[in-house]
């Protein structure tokens, strides 16, 4: 008798979580593929920067002799650029929060710009270097890590425009439903981690 | 109390009720987001690269049936060779390991569908491009570098056929890496309520060690790919020591994720095998958790074991002790699977058919292979007969005695449940004796070769190998004829072969709970968790353990 009143409840209780599921349709895991995909995105820079770190501790001299030095100031800038404009799309997604549609518009479309100054400054710089991409390995490792990672700045970019574009429909965003405009932040985030290791690696320790 | 009437009208199948379309077949050549539909259009397409492979290895098991390069010219062999081994990896056992997981995870946690159906239909639809991306290479030199492209042969062999290889493996990665998410968000995410972690399939757990693999060592490959890709055209040298790069730099980036890769095409067919054997020996798996924890543990020592393929690279004497030690920890995870599944063929009511011959002939060989793998992580061993037919004897063993069987048996134990039609027996166990002769016949004598200092990766040999090449050669031929009962079988079988019940095996897993094949999404309704995975005959109380299994299947409407 008790026990079967006790897998009554338990039948309820499973009802109850169905329901539960049924509500938000079909349960939405796509954050957690995001994650997934960053994780594996980031075995990618891994690989570069190990590679790097190799050729740093094996080379008899590194940069070889003879490399041009780095200039600094337009990557010091890009790097404030880039880690500002993570607070200033955070901004945005709490407006969104709120569910302030044009609080996202803003904050969002300034984060669009500040990624497209990231990336005109990177072009300076790789118009102005003193080195091509075969002058040795330090500058190709240079160039294909850095442009590897304004890859994904660009992507990041036409993330956060395609986001800006859709947010124009009534109702495409709201507190509820903003699974577009977290995962170009989070990816956002991550590109400008990705940086600040890159920044060690490449401009400061050599 | 007064809710315990209403699960009866579960709300989850209110949505979209009982209008259940028909699958034409015409879905099978369409971007289909259907999880069964992607299975098998994984697993045809991979079974077409299987047969492209295997003839380009005939081609050049002809080669080598006498001494000189009389066949074909040597630079043609060393095409075949790269293409037949990257068709085989990339194009056959990766995509078939990822053709189950579509095919199965879903309907083994009573999901309606994989967590991202689209992707999941992305990451199919650039395997048919890839594959033939890397074909249309031998109209314009097929690349000669061997399946692992080593700079600097691969800068210098040939540009276009490089880069093709090249283009193709980032493809094929690429599909991988979409699949490996998918897998690894519907296992941890879409089970029923009801099962939890420990309750699931073994080929669920196998499946999430491989994905993790793949996630964690495919984008190195790929950066590894993008940089030789640089030293290629655009005339860097990253790996090319005449411009003061570093070749070994490639090997570590490659076999970072190519050690790992051969778990990823063996821990999928791990999986399978723990399905087959229980079923069909009608026993409980022995160590379900040791089972499914070795799997994380050769998944996670899989990545700390890549430099043993580098013991004569110059690796200093400390890291190939580190790697040595690694590696040969590894056989106890992978030892502790081999025991669990042979204690659970002891003993059982075992039912020889083409499934669980299969099953066998996997646990023989891949022992075979297993064992010599770690004589080869002895370096002294190791050094002696490097690049050698040993190796090749070795891998082939893995591969073929341990992925393939494995596949086939996953093939015949599922192919009820896919086509909904039995296949004859009879045709099956001729396939798998040939099988297990031809494949026996072809790849033991290859030791001896290579204890004897054959080389691998040549046309021409020193004529004092003639008499055990002539053996391979044989062997491979039978190996050739065996896949003739097996396409005879299945496309008879598809049409014309005995209706399959839903469960003929009497098997417990929640798969088998639903038509064959099954509805298209899945299930009548929620299928319900009644029994553990494995609990076959555990009822003491019956006289015959498989009636009661029987009468539990009854219940859930998974009779056979
Ligand atoms: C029909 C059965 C098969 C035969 C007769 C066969 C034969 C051969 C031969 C003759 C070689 C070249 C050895 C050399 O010159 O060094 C080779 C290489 C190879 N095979 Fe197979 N093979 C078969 C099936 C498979 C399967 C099923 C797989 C994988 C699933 C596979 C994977 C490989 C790989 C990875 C290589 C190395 C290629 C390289 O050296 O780059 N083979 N095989
Ligand atoms: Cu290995």
């Amino acid at each position: 008798m008790q026990s079967s009143t006790l897998d009554e409840s338990k039948v309820a209780l499973n009802y109850h979580q169905a329901i539960e599921t049924a509500h938000h349709g079909h349960p939405d895991h796509r954050m957690f593929g995001v994650f997934l995909f960053l994780i594996s995105d980031s075995m990618t820079f891994l690989g570069f920067f190990a590679a790097f770190l190799i050729y740093r501790s094996i080379m008899p001299a590194w940069p070889p002799e003879g490399t041009p030095e780095l200039e600094l100031l337009v990557p010091i800038i890009n790097t404030a650029i880039l880690v500002s404009s993570s607070f200033v799309m955070h901004k945005g997604q709490a407006a969104l929060k709120k569910d302030d549609v044009s609080g996202l518009q803003f904050w969002f479309g300034l984060t669009a710009l500040m990624g497209i100054a990231f990336l005109l400054g990177q072009g300076y710089e790789y118009f102005h270097a003193e080195f091509g991409l075969t002058t040795n390995l330090f500058t190709s490792c240079f160039f294909a890590v850095t442009g590897f990672h304004g890859l994904h700045v660009t992507v990041g970019v036409l993330l956060i425009l395609s986001v800006l574009w859709r947010s124009r429909q009534e109702g495409k965003y709201s507190s509820t439903s903003h699974f577009g405009v977290e995962a170009a932040e989070i990816y956002w985030h991550f590109v400008d981690v990705i940086w600040l290791v890159l920044f060690v690696l490449v401009y400061l320790i050599n | 109390m007064t809710t315990s009437t209403e699960p009866k009208t579960n709300p989850i199948q209110d949505g979209h009720s009982s209008e259940h379309r028909e699958r034409k077949w015409q879905d099978y050549f369409t971007f289909s987001t259907d999880h069964k539909v992607i299975g098998i259009q994984y697993l045809v397409t991979a079974f077409f690269f299987y047969f492209v492979g295997g003839a380009l290895a005939e081609v050049m098991r002809t080669e080598l049936a006498t001494p000189d390069p009389d066949f074909v010219q040597p630079e043609f062999y060393n095409q075949l060779m790269t293409m037949h081994g990257t068709i085989m990896l990339f194009l056959w056992i990766i995509p078939a390991g990822a053709a189950f997981a579509n095919y199965l995870i879903p309907l083994m946690i009573g999901a309606e569908d994989m967590a991202f159906p689209r992707l999941n239909a992305v990451a199919f639809w650039m395997i048919p491009p890839g594959g033939i991306l890397l074909l249309s290479s031998f109209f314009n030199g097929a690349p000669q570098a061997g399946w692992t492209s080593y700079p600097p042969l691969s800068i210098v062999s040939g540009k276009s056929g490089e880069e093709i290889w090249i283009l193709s493996i980032l493809l094929l990665g690429t599909s991988s890496i979409l699949g490996a998410m998918n897998f690894v968000t519907t296992i941890f995410k879409m089970r029923i309520p009801d099962m939890d972690i420990h309750s699931m399939p073994l080929f669920c757990w196998s499946m999430l060690a491989t994905s993790a693999l793949i996630l964690l060592g495919t984008p190195v490959l790929a950066a590894a790919l993008i940089l030789l890709s640089f030293d290629l055209i655009a005339g860097t040298s990253f790996f090319n020591p005449a411009g003061g790069g570093d070749p070994i730099v490639y090997q570590h980036m490659f076999w970072f994720y190519s050690h790992p890769a051969v778990y990823i095409m063996i821990l999928p067919f791990f999986g399978v095998i723990s399905e087959v054997l229980p079923v069909h020996a009608r026993k409980p798996i022995f160590g379900y958790r040791a089972i499914a924890y070795s799997s994380l543990a050769i998944s996670f020592l899989g990545l700390i074991v890549w430099a043993h393929h580098m013991f004569t690279s110059g690796t200093p004497g400390w890291l190939r002790m580190f790697f040595m030690a690694t590696t040969m920890i590894i056989a106890v995870p992978t030892g502790i699977k081999v025991f669990s599944w042979c204690a659970t063929l002891w003993g059982g009511k075992l039912n020889l058919n083409s499934a669980l011959l299969f099953g066998i002939g996997f646990l023989s060989s891949f022992l075979i292979g297993g064992l010599s793998g770690v004589m080869l992580a002895a370096v002294p061993f190791d050094i002696h007969v490097h690049d050698t037919y040993f190796i090749v004897g070795h891998f082939h063993y893995v591969l073929f005695g341990g992925s393939v069987f494995g596949l086939f048996a996953g093939v015949y134990h599922w192919f009820p449940k896919m086509s909904g039609k039995m296949v004859n027996e009879t045709l099956g166990r001729l396939h798998f004796i040939l099988t297990f002769i031809g494949f026996n016949l072809t790849f033991l004598p290859m030791h001896q070769l290579g204890l004897q200092g054959m080389n691998r990766r040549i046309a021409l040999y020193d004529p004092q190998f003639q008499t055990i090449n002539m053996i391979c050669t044989i062997g491979s031929y039978i190996l050739a004829v065996s896949t003739f009962p097996f396409i005879i079988n299945i496309v008879w079988s598809v049409f014309k072969g005995k209706k399959a019940p839903r469960n003929p095996w009497s098997a417990l897993t929640l798969e088998w709970q639903t038509a064959s094949p099954p509805i298209i999404e899945n299930f009548e309704e929620e299928p319900v968790l009644w029994a553990g995975p494995y609990e076959y005959g555990i009822d003491t109380e019956s006289i015959d353990g498989n009636e009661s299994v029987e009468e539990m299947l009854a219940e859930v409407g998974a009779e056979s």
